[in-house]
């Protein structure tokens, strides 16, 4: 693959990237001219426009032959374009949770950097340059920090927002030493040439390893893998609930969209075996830590903190598999998380604002004060559980079956335990919902409009994912044959 | 195209269990209707495959197929045979009593029936599922049901307990399972190039010897063998007692007798009477269907499990006080009797075991709708608290006795019928090991203990006297629905009993083509 010139064409590539320029503008601009009575419309607005987005790219951004444009910085091709797809969406449903939260919903300048934060997203799944790289997650980042701390007033997402920052710019500062080491000891910047000076051997290795290890750091963090995991339960818990879901999805979608695409293009798996182990162990310390640990939590935004947790461990063990399949299976693991968990945290947001609690024990009674609601997460907790018939099975099924193709039969079958300790947890909170009463048992919880177009999309989306899943992995398995 | 027949009975209730959600809750009685026609629709379609489905020409029948996950060789293919159909008959016939049966239940109907009609449909796609990984697809969507099933309206004080104990046996038996599925899978695929999950092409590739290999593990520090084995004889344990955890097979029991006892009548009936069915023909379909050169090496030792099953279940049913866990503890000594006659590894105890398996769902769904009935009224359990409900229920106490003649193994019921094959097919496989005799004679010392147990019931809830101070509401008669589920599940016991001829000859071609596969003609 050679880097082709600039073309005006290839500003088309980029077309996605562009309007989300123009929509955050449109959010910023509406935010002065709109009295403070329209500014509910805000978020709509902004949710819209990301709807709007994800529609053109469908229509007009589907890459034609895979190239590297604007000097080697920018992938065009079908994973980018997957990833961006991911993104709009998750913007676009955060942005509609976003709308009666209190603190948050009003505010054109949240959407304006929630928006930012998507085209950070969106860069970092197409990223083929260490500086594009690097530009792309700080810009995901730094809007990530201001939006977990985003209300002043509440200490806690103060905290969030503090401990995110503080966290982040850490492992950030030691990813980017690791990125200018690989640069020191090759040249290059762009993955492809790096991976060309690597193959031909003309690099010692042991520097090589100490820069893949510290790269490591900054991409486990943003995915939230042991043992960069510790910030995830205190931001989770602090931050306002749609950024918490907006985090957990595609903050983590965009680190594996990274991670994948640098490792499996910059270190193949025969440049360095003994990476295999490293990543491997991981993944099923990852599992297990994050379901372990979930299981003793009071408050439901942690459990689902700890969940993701174990989450980004499934979907190491798909990356570990080192093979289309695997890969293939990890992108539909992440497709299938983005809306399984978008749909628990809309639950978790009507109910906190109904009710006013994030306590797993006041969950008690929901499923007499709203079918509707406990319904809801009872499929997002029995797909995240693997559950057929829900998305959650077939992801967890596509991802051991890559690991037992592999050879990796004892990763999977560490995987296939946790699945069980995972499924223990989402028990126990859905048999509070359903089994256990409450003195509040008579009134009744109404979901207002935007969330229960949400739910709905969602809980569609989670069974036709889980039945019909043929189409999804094969958009999936086309995307991850760019990746290698 | 066909009229996909099979796929209409496997979906109807879930659609409608998905339907009856978007009732609005208060509207009970429409959605008991609704629940009902759902149930007769499923019953009725059951009989019609089991009565067109040609005997004489065997194999798979009303078969359905296409692609659904290409990339992984998974289709969606269903058909029938002679040994699911007439579990297939079994489910449409306790889905429709226990209808009946819950037809008062009044907290939450809606809830209700949608979670038990998802459990149908789980049932119904395990049995009439030729591919392996739709087979575990449904055998899923049939485990997570229970689990609120029984947590919401179960009984009271075990029902938390028992439900996620439940759940967590049955799953780590599927999932166990499934690993084995999945070393099946890649074998074969490894071995043939053929990556596929229909059941019927494996087994024809394991029967070419694509499953023909060595499984060597060596010590990781001394690089000595530790394990050199063939493939089936390795796996075989795995799969088939991933699955057998479900029908309830000593030591992996546990479970079963809190799970019946916790679980309200409906959902009793159909945990007992169908659900772990679902484990036995699992645990044939996948492990003995499969590999059967492994469970012609594990079975003659796995008998003496079921040994224990058999005569062990009935010992502890005997000195059971509740009367509920009488009846659970005899579900386990039964299906007992199931596994022992796959140990069998000949025709007639296959044809035992499968007629055992109908017979048993039948018997043991109708033992737990006359439970829930005495207790509905009662409201207690305890065996020393009740008497001479003979007067007040006589429909119930004629339907017991029935199901306790069943239980016996009485000439007359089909009881006899299923019993008796597998004591002839255990007597019959002493060839294989001398001990298969006294095996036969353990456990036919059962027969008399589960005489005793059911008697005592009989004679202490039934009988005896009826003492009007002990329950303050008054005891009422059955409901007219309660005694048209009681003659339905009255009337399957004793057809059968009476003309076998409406089974065997099917189970019988059914079996023809597992004996086929062990080598044994």
């Amino acid at each position: 693959m050679t880097i082709t010139p600039f073309e005006a064409a290839h500003l088309l590539a980029l077309l996605p990237e562009i309007l989300l320029v123009v929509l955050a503008g449109l959010v910023m601009g509406l935010d002065l001219v709109w009295p403070e009575s329209r500014r509910r419309s805000l978020g709509l607005v902004a949710a819209i426009g990301l709807f709007l987005i994800a529609g053109v790219t469908l229509i007009f951004g589907r890459p034609g032959e895979t190239q590297l444009i604007f000097g080697g910085m920018i992938r065009d091709d079908f994973a980018a374009f997957i990833f961006r797809i991911v993104f709009l969406f998750a913007g676009a449903i955060t942005c509609l949770l976003s709308l009666d939260v209190e603190g948050v919903g009003r505010k054109g300048e949240y959407y304006t950097i929630l928006i930012a934060s998507v085209l950070g997203m969106n860069l970092m799944g197409a990223a083929a340059d260490l500086i594009m790289l690097y530009l792309a997650i700080e810009t995901t980042s730094i809007t990530l920090y201001l939006l977990a701390g985003y209300l002043r007033e509440d200490d806690r997402s103060a905290e969030s927002g503090l401990k995110y920052f503080l966290f982040g710019a850490l492992t950030s500062t030691v990813m980017l030493y690791g990125l200018s080491l690989l640069y020191g000891f090759t040249g290059q910047t762009g993955y492809y040439a790096i991976a060309e000076k690597l193959a031909s051997g003309a690099v010692p290795s042991l520097p090589i390893i100490i820069a893949l290890i510290l790269i490591a750091v900054g991409f486990g963090f943003k995915v939230a893998a042991v043992p960069f995991h510790f910030w995830t339960p205190d931001v989770y818990e602090g931050a306002p609930t749609p950024i918490t879901a907006f985090i957990s999805v595609a903050s983590k979608t965009a680190g594996f969209a990274v991670l994948m695409r640098f490792f499996l293009a910059i270190f193949p798996p025969a440049v360095t075996p003994s990476w295999n182990a490293m990543i491997m162990a991981m993944a099923a310390v990852t599992m297990t830590l994050g379901n372990a640990l979930a299981i003793p939590q009071k408050n439901i935004k942690r459990l689902l903190a700890y969940s993701s947790i174990a989450h980004a461990g499934y979907v190491l063990v798909g990356f570990v598999a080192f093979s289309q399949r695997g890969a293939a299976a990890a992108i539909f693991y992440l497709i299938t998380y983005v809306l399984t968990n978008l749909a628990a945290f809309t639950v978790v947001i009507v109910f906190a604002k109904a009710a006013g609690s994030e306590q797993i024990y006041d969950y008690a009674g929901l499923s007499r004060r709203s079918p509707g609601l406990a319904l809801a997460l009872l499929v997002a907790f029995l797909s995240l559980g693997g559950m057929p018939p829900l998305a959650g099975f077939f992801a967890k099924f596509y991802v051991f079956a890559a690991a037992v193709q592999s050879d990796l039969i004892w990763l999977a079958v560490v995987g296939v335990l946790n699945a069980i300790v995972g499924l223990y947890y989402y028990l126990v909170v859905l048999k509070v919902v359903y089994v256990y009463r409450s003195e509040n048992d008579d009134k009744p919880i109404a979901v207002p409009r935007p969330y229960s177009f949400v739910l709905g999309l969602m809980v569609v989306g989670i069974l036709v994912l889980g039945t019909a899943s043929a189409p999804w992995f094969t958009w999936a398995m086309s995307a991850a044959k760019n990746l290698f | 195209m066909t009229f996909p027949v099979l796929s209409i009975i496997v979906f109807t209730p879930i659609v409608v269990g998905m339907l009856l959600l978007l009732f609005p809750a208060e509207r009970k009685s429409e959605i008991r209707v609704a629940a009902l026609a759902a149930a007769a629709i499923c019953l009725g379609l059951s009989l019609f495959v089991y009565f067109s489905y040609n005997t004489a020409a065997g194999g798979y029948q009303f078969v359905e197929k296409f692609d659904w996950v290409p990339d992984f060789g998974i289709s969606y293919h269903m058909g029938v045979d002679g040994i699911s159909l007439p579990l297939v008959l079994l489910t449409g016939i306790v889905i429709f009593t226990g209808v009946l049966i819950s037809w008062g239940m009044d907290d939450r109907p809606r809830e209700f029936f949608a979670f038990l009609f998802i459990l149908a449909t789980g049932v119904f796609g395990t049995f009439v599922s030729l591919d392996l990984f739709q087979l575990f697809f449904f055998y899923e969507i049939a485990v997570f049901p229970m689990f609120l099933l029984i947590a919401i309206w179960g009984w009271q004080q075990t029902r938390e307990y028992a439900a996620m104990k439940l759940t967590l046996y049955l799953f780590i038996g599927s999932v166990i399972a499934l690993v084995g599925a999945l070393a099946m899978y890649f074998t074969i695929g490894r071995q043939t190039g053929v990556y596929t999950f229909d059941m019927l092409k494996m087994s024809e590739l394991q029967q070419s010897g694509a499953l023909n290999l060595n499984i060597t593990i060596n010590s990781p520090f001394t690089g000595a063998v530790w394990i050199n084995q063939p493939f089936e004889i390795v796996w075989f344990p795995f799969v088939f007692l991933g699955f057998a955890v479900l029908a309830g097979i000593w030591p992996f029991h546990n479970w079963s007798p809190d799970g019946h006892v916790a679980a309200p009548t409906a959902v009793s009936m159909f945990h007992a009477g169908v659900l772990m069915k679902l484990g036995a023909f699992a645990a044939l379909r996948v492990g003995i269907m499969l590999l059967p050169e492994g469970a012609k090496f594990w079975m003659p030792a796995f008998v003496f499990l079921t040994v224990v099953n058999v005569v062990y279940g009935a010992f502890i049913a005997m000195v059971q006080k509740d009367f509920k866990y009488v009846i659970g503890f005899s579900s386990v000594s039964h299906m007992g009797l199931v596994s022992m006659g796959f140990a069998t590894l000949n025709r007639v105890g296959y044809i035992g075991a499968t007629l055992q398996m109908f017979s048993h769902g039948v018997m043991t769904a109708l033992f737990f709708a006359v439970v829930g009935m005495v207790y509905d009224r009662a409201h207690t359990r305890n065996i020393p608290d009740l008497g001479g409900f003979v007067k007040k229920m006589p429909w119930a106490a004629v339907a017991f006795i029935i199901g306790g003649f069943v239980s016996m193994g009485m000439p007359g019921f089909s009881g006899f019928i299923a019993e008796l094959p597998i004591f002839l097919g255990l007597w019959q496989a002493r060839e294989i090991a001398p001990y298969y005799v006294v095996i036969a004679v353990l456990s036919a010392t059962a027969i008399v203990v589960t005489a005793c147990y059911v008697l005592r019931v009989v004679q202490n809830v039934f009988f005896g006297e009826f003492d009007e101070h002990k329950y303050h509401d008054g005891i009422a008669d059955v409901t007219v629905l309660d005694k048209t589920a009681i003659v339905v599940l009255c009337s399957v016991l004793i057809l059968l009993g009476v003309f076998p001829a409406l089974m065997y000859p099917l189970v019988s071609s059914g079996v023809d083509s597992i004996m086929r596969l062990l080598g044994v003609a």
